[in-house]
């Protein structure tokens, strides 16, 4: 897909609670072994976070680097399985939070863990068609996963937020194509008003998660002409360690062109957050003039994949608001019971 | 006791983006807005959006919370000099009480302060952390 | 014209399950009509929070209808911790006008009716709770900012904050009406636990129920009796509502000005008064509260008490009857035990605690963090 007129991404910004618990912790409380363990750490929210807040700081944070006054951006999209109000838009609340203008689209995007690039299409779109100046797309997700299961290994924290303007000196990336492909693979799913979702084993990997991303990244090539080695960079959905290196290989991208947006080791898998803030942990690292290759994957299931080419305005506004390292390297661990008392899973 | 839903709306803006007021006539900014200037009884006030960057001025733990705050207690409360010298109060979140310092950098995020049971309404507001960068 | 004082009544401080807001409000004014051999002809009417803790408001028509006294004119006057001082203020001027020539003035606080988390709740609306209290602040945890800043400020120790809690309790023991009638040490004070750092558990005047009432009399009517207690003065002054918007956050401006109109109605200087009522409902109060009004230098009071001063063979005595902390501190009724102590002390009949030629007594009953202070200053005549 490509919009009518070239879209830029003008601010990113990316935000992590600051509490880990380490997969060790979590395999001793179920008397699990600790070797092959998804993840190393997990990112684990304050008691007094959500997806709301979580939103606010990456928010505040893309709109630090794209140098614009809040009530420009006239679209806000939160991509998100785990919204605050099942129903109360948190869009809305970011629109009064940060100062948006009231004459604003304000919605939120569930599609498991691509919600978060759903709405980086929609936002894209509404600029790219010329129906306004700037959007702004959020991915965040505190994870769910139920107590002893495999996902509670992996089940993180973090957000995302990218404000997209038309292409100009401004903007840090320009998009050059971007592919949904989605087909109903019930590989993971929550019903209505359950707490913690379910999951079908090992049928979430290969006709799931390496099927959607395969296809929409194969889609991608035979659109643009692109290939494997015209990337300096890919970030793809990370469901843990091992997935997001494994496709790589497939699709022949090196460990290395994936490692700067692998965060899922350290932070887990922030669900639809996770992608947006590879991304922006990409960016961070990226130099002017680079390509990156973008593959979310939502279970259910789907995957959006997009091509970003850096711009010379990168370079000025990474530091202009905290680095998704400085998130990571601000961490302090708590033991189990902690983190069931923050998550909720101990009532009180 | 639950605040009504009104008065929780009213202030919103105020408490999620720092909303206080600005004397046209002797400058001084005051939190909450005012409708009377209470420096020079001017009654010519303009809002504005307070800084969110400040230093910890004074601070207590409180123990023995009101009702609907105890799920967060024992939290930290303070009074934050903000950088244009106006001071707030605020709660302080992602810091451990033996790390909380009187002159320590602090900034505004945007936190849960309550919420009215399982199914009633969350209330947000800015609370302060250690400054990350 | 003066305003007498013609009569005093007390409940003992304490947790009353078995007596109500009411009981207890038509217990000390019968005391005080009884002691006064008048009939009131208007009823003032103290307290703060019977709205929020027993949901029964019009308190000062709820009082007359109880006393037997209906068709009186009657209100209720509010104002947090301070509502008795201000209360004595209103019927002090009623007085004064000549309107009235007899007026009951009652304060009363039912407590223990609720869970504590709901009377931090009610106790918080001393300050804007809107704006204070919607960031989890108790009312505890604005004076501990006061607290600390003091600590912090006058490099004052842990150890010399606690002084004026120790000196209420010494005092405290021999108070019949008082809740806690027992000596406390600076270690056990410093031994028990926060309530809001840094203020400890036995620097915080207990929650509690209590009433009391003073039967109020002009100079015509009180010559006929034997009453020898005037009002020389009574003030009222108030300060930001907002602890935190104070521009000083350690002076109270209330305090200050309220004392200083109050010397200069009654021509009483500060090293003439031989009793000192502190509103010790922190320590830190008590402290601010003596500082702004000048009767002891500007980060001082603390060490001053903790030296020994103030005690009852001192020249002010402080909190003869135990103060706040350990005659208890029935918010609505405080002010009116300031004043009835004060007139124990002044007609020679404070028992064992009584200062020798006590003459001048000096009450400072506070609400919120040093928001309202009123003054009152009676005289043996």
């Amino acid at each position: 897909m490509k919009p009518l007129r070239e879209v830029g991404i003008l601010g990113f910004g990316g935000y992590v609670p600051m509490y880990r618990i380490k997969d060790e912790e979590i395999a001793n409380v179920w008397n699990a072994q600790t070797s092959g363990l998804p993840v190393i750490e997990k990112a684990v929210p304050s008691q007094d976070e959500d997806v709301f807040t979580m939103s606010y700081e990456a928010a505040k944070n893309a709109i630090a680097r794209a140098k614009i006054s809040p009530n420009l951006i006239r679209a806000v999209f939160v991509g998100t399985e785990s919204k605050p109000y099942a129903v109360k838009p948190t869009g809305s609340m970011l629109v009064t939070s940060l100062g948006l203008d009231n004459r604003s689209l304000a919605a939120e995007y569930e599609f498991a863990c691509k919600a978060g690039t759903e709405a980086f299409q929609s936002a894209i779109a509404l600029v790219g068609s010329g129906m306004l100046e700037y959007s702004m797309a959020i991915g965040a997700d505190i994870a769910q996963g139920r107590p002893g299961d495999e996902l509670e290994f992996t089940s993180g924290a973090g957000a995302a937020a990218f404000i997209f303007s038309k292409k100009s000196k401004e903007t840090v990336a320009f998009l050059e194509h971007s592919v949904s492909y989605v087909s109903d693979t019930p590989d993971f799913w929550r019903r209505q008003g359950q707490k913690y979702p379910q999951h079908a084993g090992r049928f979430t990997g290969e006709p799931a998660y390496f099927n959607h991303i395969i296809s929409s990244v194969k889609t991608l090539f035979e659109e643009t002409g692109l290939k494997p080695s015209d990337f300096s960079y890919a970030v793809f959905h990370q469901p843990n360690t091992k997935f997001p290196l494994r496709v790589g290989e497939i699709l022949g991208f090196p460990p290395e062109k994936i490692k700067p947006g692998l965060l899922s080791p350290v932070v887990g898998n922030a669900y639809a957050g996770i992608v947006p803030l590879g991304l922006s942990a990409t960016l961070e690292v990226a130099k002017p003039n680079e390509r990156i290759l973008v593959a979310s994957f939502g279970s259910g299931a789907g995957s959006d994949a997009f091509s970003f080419v850096t711009q010379e305005a990168l370079e000025e506004k990474k530091n202009l608001a905290p680095l998704v390292s400085d998130y990571i390297k601000r961490k302090k661990y708590v033991s189990y019971v902690t983190y069931a008392l923050y998550k909720g899973k101990i009532p009180r | 006791m639950s605040e009504s839903v009104p008065r929780y709306w009213r202030e919103i803006k105020i408490r999620e983006r720092l909303i206080g007021s600005k004397c046209e006539d002797c400058g001084r900014i005051t939190f909450p807005p005012r409708k009377v200037c209470p420096y020079c009884r001017s009654r010519k006030l303009t809002e504005v959006e307070l800084p969110k960057k400040g230093k910890l001025l004074s601070y207590s733990v409180v123990r023995k919370p009101p009702a609907e705050f105890e799920k967060y207690a024992p939290y930290v409360i303070g009074i934050i000099t903000l950088e244009n010298g106006v001071n707030v109060i605020s709660q302080l979140t992602d810091i451990d009480l033996k790390d909380v310092k009187i002159g320590m950098e602090l900034e505004g995020v945007l936190r849960k302060y309550r919420e009215e049971g399982e199914e009633g309404l969350i209330h947000y507001g800015i609370k302060f952390r250690p400054r990350i960068k | 014209m003066k305003p007498i004082v013609v009569g005093v009544g007390m409940t003992k401080v304490g947790e009353h399950w078995d007596e109500s807001l009411k009981s207890l409000a038509v217990e000390a004014s019968l005391e005080a009509i009884d002691s006064s051999g008048l009939t009131p002809e208007v009823i003032v009417f103290s307290n703060m929070m019977s709205g929020r803790l027993q949901v029964q408001d019009h308190l000062g028509t709820l009082l007359a209808d109880e006393l037997g006294l209906r068709g009186l004119p009657a209100v209720r006057v509010e104002a947090a911790c301070a509502s008795g001082g201000v209360a004595f203020h209103v019927a002090y001027n009623m007085i004064k006008s000549g309107i009235y020539k007899v007026a009951l003035v009652v304060g009363a606080e039912k407590m223990s009716d609720t869970s504590t988390e709901q009377t931090t709740t009610a106790l918080m609306t001393a300050e804007d709770r809107e704006y204070t209290g919607f960031y989890g602040a108790s009312f505890v945890s604005l004076n501990a900012l006061a607290h600390r800043l003091y600590m912090e400020k006058f490099n004052v120790s842990e150890e010399e904050m606690a002084s004026l809690a120790v000196l209420s309790h010494e005092n405290g023991v021999n108070n019949p009406f008082a809740m806690y009638r027992r000596k406390i040490s600076t270690k056990e004070v410093l031994e028990s636990p926060y309530v809001a750092d840094p203020i400890h558990l036995l620097e915080a005047a207990p929650i509690s129920d209590g009433a009391a009432a003073v039967v109020l009399a002009s100079e015509e009517v009180a010559k006929t009796k034997s009453s020898v207690v005037s009002v020389e003065a009574s003030t009222v002054a108030t300060d930001a509502i907002r602890y935190y918007e104070r521009e000083d956050l350690l002076t109270f401006e209330s305090a200050k000005k309220a004392f200083m109109n109050a010397v200069s109605a009654s021509k009483i200087e500060k090293d003439r008064i031989d009793i000192l009522e502190l509103h010790d409902a922190f320590t830190i109060v008590g402290y601010l509260t003596l500082e702004s009004a000048g009767i002891a230098e500007r980060g001082k009071a603390a060490k001053l008490v903790a030296s020994n001063k103030f005690t009852l063979s001192d020249k002010p005595a402080v909190n003869t009857m135990g103060g706040l902390k350990s005659r208890g501190h029935p918010i609505g009724a405080t002010g009116l035990y300031q004043i009835s102590e004060l007139y124990l002390q002044l007609t020679n009949n404070a028992g064992k605690n009584q200062v020798d030629n006590a003459k001048i007594g000096v009450a400072f009953n506070v609400g919120g963090v040093g928001t309202t202070t009123s003054v009152s200053v009676l005289k043996r005549r």
